[in-house]
């Protein structure tokens, strides 16, 4: 079966972790070969994943680790 | 990226790390959550939606972790525990500041099956490493994930910037897998949706910068 490009969209998290069943893998992978607008998306996707996964995207606030430890220290001192 | 917290874990043996501080050794309790803190404050974030909402929460998750270390059991893994203490905190929060108005953390009607279509864009593809260095980029991000409906950024958060696993992330918010799969699928979409626009819109007009590669 071919499959159309609502399929593979339907299916673009699950093959983005490797969770798509092997059959279908390949038939996304044919489907990605001659489809440039779900290439693109699937790329795009995974570039929001790889920006995401930098730290410095999300950042702690200044001084967090510190204070949680202080706060920390004070809870193990009192107990 | 998340090298330091995985070198950080693997390396250390947890259970004996707990038995030593639960056998008096509390102190030690400071190393044990060290990886993990980064995690317990975007797990807060992710629900309370405000840096000092998600510290206090981050700090009340980490002191009631040392409080009922006792009732941690050997057969979890720690930091879902923790992970599910800091959702815990973090909706507690709400529920005091919005007086139980709870409705976004709903869940969604199940067949109610939206069909996101995707942003085409091609543009994308030809993403260099460097623009990953653009701090708009980040911050557009930032934002939209910001505005994520609650359920999704909040999986979003524990899937892709805390990066559990499908099991630990359907523990800690406690629903089934197959709803973190659906959840996880709809909040990258949205972001794929919002950001992908933005991209286009704003990349030619960075001539310096794209004026620099190769295909120019």
């Amino acid at each position: 079966m071919e499959l159309n490009c609502k399929h593979v969209w339907a299916h673009i998290s699950d093959y983005i972790d490797d969770s798509v069943a092997p059959e279908l893998r390949v038939e996304i992978e044919r489907h990605l070969e001659h489809c440039e607008i779900c290439s693109a998306i699937l790329d795009s996707t995974r570039n929001i994943l790889v920006l995401t996964a930098d730290d410095r995207t999300f950042e702690l606030p200044v001084g967090y680790s510190q204070r949680l430890h202080e706060r920390l220290a004070q809870e193990l001192a009192a107990n | 990226m998340k090298s330091g917290q995985a070198m950080a874990t693997t390396d250390r043996n947890e259970p004996e790390l707990i038995a030593r501080i639960l056998a008096g050794e509390k102190e030690l309790f400071h190393e044990l959550i060290r990886p993990y803190e980064r995690m317990v404050y975007m797990t807060a974030f992710s629900i309370v939606k405000n840096a000092t909402d998600a510290e206090d929460c981050a700090q009340d998750a980490v002191v009631n972790a040392y409080r009922h270390l006792s009732k941690f059991r050997a057969e979890a893994k720690f930091s879902t525990w923790l992970t599910t203490i800091a959702v815990n905190e973090g909706r507690q929060k709400l529920r005091r500041a919005k007086r139980a108005k709870e409705d976004s953390l709903d869940e969604p009607v199940d067949g109610e099956e939206t069909e996101f279509t995707p942003a085409p864009l091609t543009d994308w593809r030809e993403i260099p490493l460097e623009a990953l260095e653009r701090k708009e980029l980040r911050e557009a991000l930032r934002e939209a994930v910001a505005n994520l409906p609650d359920i999704y950024r909040q999986i979003f958060t524990l899937r892709d910037i805390e990066e559990l696993n499908v099991a630990e992330a359907a523990a800690a918010l406690d629903i089934n897998e197959n709803m973190v799969k659906v959840r996880l699928h709809r909040a990258r979409m949205m972001l794929q949706k919002s950001l992908a626009p933005l991209w286009k819109t704003t990349a030619p007009a960075r001539k310096g910068f794209w004026g620099r590669m190769p295909w120019n």
